[in-house]
């Protein structure tokens, strides 16, 4: 395979040479080994393993709540963008730079600290008990697990296509006698849209695999709390290859669905600007 | 980020829209990240400061933080430098692959964490694809360091590639050609015109990468098999004292690492600015 060089620049061969002994040491033979595994399983056994009640309980829990933790940021993760962009007011880069902390912070240290606040014992679990909302040790403390680790990538999509909005169409709108919230809700709100749902789906399929931040919080009972991570790594633990591998397969085509999803809209996306400015 | 100019009445809400806008994502802010941030170091000192100190020295903390310091040492070299080599390849070149090379570089980032440690133990695991040969050889890489520092390369390589690929392709190579065409050697090339060029992304890439490697838990875990003293990195240790009901010192360890996200949040803020400073006319975003 000769590369055409656009230019003479050295480097070629020992660049792609590094990139595929790497790729292919750290990448494709894992997953090799997880294809030559499957293949092991009958597709009857297969198929039995993926649908067991366990496991089906497992993707709803994990599905369900990631959907949810996604919904709530898809509010809060533009709200949080239009206020760092447009408003000044005293803190505001710290603010910014607390939106990172999700991806900052080792998720085994969210996990604890949010299940002691969320506890019956924490802080916040008391008052939610007392009005008799039990948040840690049930699907709705996984939510909030989620919720957190999903935060930062709603906001830190949409916040750059803020910055870039054009004025004019904003002032326009003024212009024509449109009231602030109408100019919110028709004007801004759908050139945000490809950045809300581009976020919402990074959010949802890194919340499908996430693992730390949850086993904590989550109880792990089956059927009830448990998440497909988890039930993974309770099949690994009884030396169970061929079923945590399978279940392994069907969380890796849930986030590939996702991500490919996102590829198509932005492709969407794409044209329909190019188009329109044509 | 040049500020929108707020100047225009037409831009501005008016207050009654402002304030409870603000006040909403302001209290959304405290509530889930300000109050989770304050409370790892307020438990970490609830039984005072003379404990807080004696769990960080205790000897198997110890032990947590040199295993996940070496892990580190040797996963974020490997990353920076395939790190530089495939953005050097991608950005310069044009061959048939191309794009699958980037995809394959992203790939960890849509793989669970529990299955990024799996891959490893179907390979190298008692009843994995080479455990013969690596029991004939009484190699030990699952339940042992090199299946650590496996998994956490995994799960940390997309980050230094993916800050040069977009800042190298948006650079462009003029220079790189000048100091070719100017008798330059490929090494004095890199050293003397590549690496001043990248040398704030790189450094940005480095310190997500790093952040990551010290704080990764799923992969990680499911490869260590938890054994205190031997292959409990930071975050393992973290949990198992959790799960002995030791809460304090479970989060004094943890304020170490909240110590350290908090200094990669502050680095990530003074190269984000550096960046901008440096290319002033470049619109790119990570």
């Amino acid at each position: 395979m000769r590369a055409k060089h656009r230019h003479a620049l050295p480097g070629f061969g020992l660049t792609l040479g590094v990139c595929l002994a790497y790729l292919g040491l750290i990448v494709l033979l894992p997953l090799a080994a997880l294809a030559w595994k499957s293949a092991s399983l009958g597709a009857g056994e297969f198929w039995a393993i993926v649908t067991a009640p366990r496991a089906l309980a497992a993707y709803r829990v994990t599905f369900g709540c990631a959907a949810l933790a996604g919904l709530v940021n898809l509010v809060f993760g533009p709200l949080l963008a239009w206020v760092l962009v447009r408003y000044r007011f005293p803190g505001r880069t710290l603010v910014d730079a607390l939106v990172d902390l999700p991806f900052a912070l080792p998720t085994a240290v969210a996990g604890i600290t949010l299940t002691a606040l969320y506890a019956s014992n924490g802080p916040l679990g008391r008052a939610l008990e007392a009005h008799g909302w039990k948040i840690a040790y049930t699907p709705s403390g996984i939510t909030v697990a989620l919720v957190f680790v999903s935060l930062p990538f709603l906001v830190r999509s949409v916040q750059p296509v803020l910055e870039h909005l054009e004025p004019d169409v904003e002032e326009a709108a003024a212009t024509l006698g449109a009231g602030r919230l109408t100019t919110l809700w028709r004007v801004v709100l759908p050139t945000l849209w490809p950045a809300i749902l581009s976020g919402f789906a990074l959010a949802f399929a890194r919340a499908l695999g996430e693992y730390g931040s949850v086993i904590f919080i989550a109880g792990n009972m089956p059927m009830v709390s448990e998440i497909a991570p988890l039930l993974i790594t309770a099949k690994l633990d009884q030396y169970d290859y061929a079923g945590a591998t399978a279940i392994a397969l069907v969380l890796l085509a849930g986030s590939f669905a996702t991500l490919l999803a996102l590829n198509l809209l932005q492709l969407v996306t794409v044209r329909r600007r190019s188009a329109g400015s044509a | 980020m040049s500020a929108p100019r707020l100047a225009s009445n037409a831009l501005r809400d008016p207050w009654w829209l402002r304030l409870p806008l603000l006040m909403l994502a302001l209290a959304f802010v405290a509530l889930f990240l300000v109050l989770p941030l304050l409370a790892v170091f307020g438990y970490a000192f609830e039984k005072g400061v003379d404990f807080y100190f004696a769990s960080l020295v205790d000897e198997d903390a110890r032990a947590a933080i040199r295993l996940t310091l070496l892990v580190t040492a040797i996963a974020v070299p490997a990353n920076t430098l395939f790190g530089i080599a495939a953005a050097w390849l991608i950005t310069r070149f044009s061959f048939p692959g191309r794009g699958l090379l980037l995809s394959l570089i992203d790939l960890p980032f849509a793989v669970s964490p529990v299955i990024a440690g799996l891959i490893y133990v179907l390979l190298f695991g008692a009843q994995g694809l080479f455990a013969p040969w690596l029991a004939a050889h009484d190699v030990k890489i699952i339940f042992a360091v090199p299946g650590i520092v496996l998994a956490t390369i995994f799960v940390t390589f997309p980050f230094v590639a993916r800050e040069l690929i977009p800042l190298m392709q948006a650079q462009g190579s003029e220079q790189e050609q000048a100091a070719i065409t100017l008798g330059a050697g490929g090494f004095a090339m890199f050293w003397r015109v590549v690496l001043p060029k990248i040398g704030w992304g790189l450094g940005y890439g480095v310190i997500l990468c790093n952040a990551r490697a010290i704080g990764e838990f799923g992969a990680v875990s499911v490869v260590s098999g938890h054994i205190r003293g031997l292959t409990n990195t930071m975050p393992l240790h973290v949990e198992i004292l959790y799960n002995e009901y030791q809460r304090t010192a479970a989060f004094a360890v943890a304020s170490l690492l909240a110590l350290l996200a908090l200094a990669t949040l502050a680095l990530k803020q003074l190269v984000g600015w550096r960046m901008r400073r440096a290319t002033p006319a470049d619109g790119t975003h990570a």
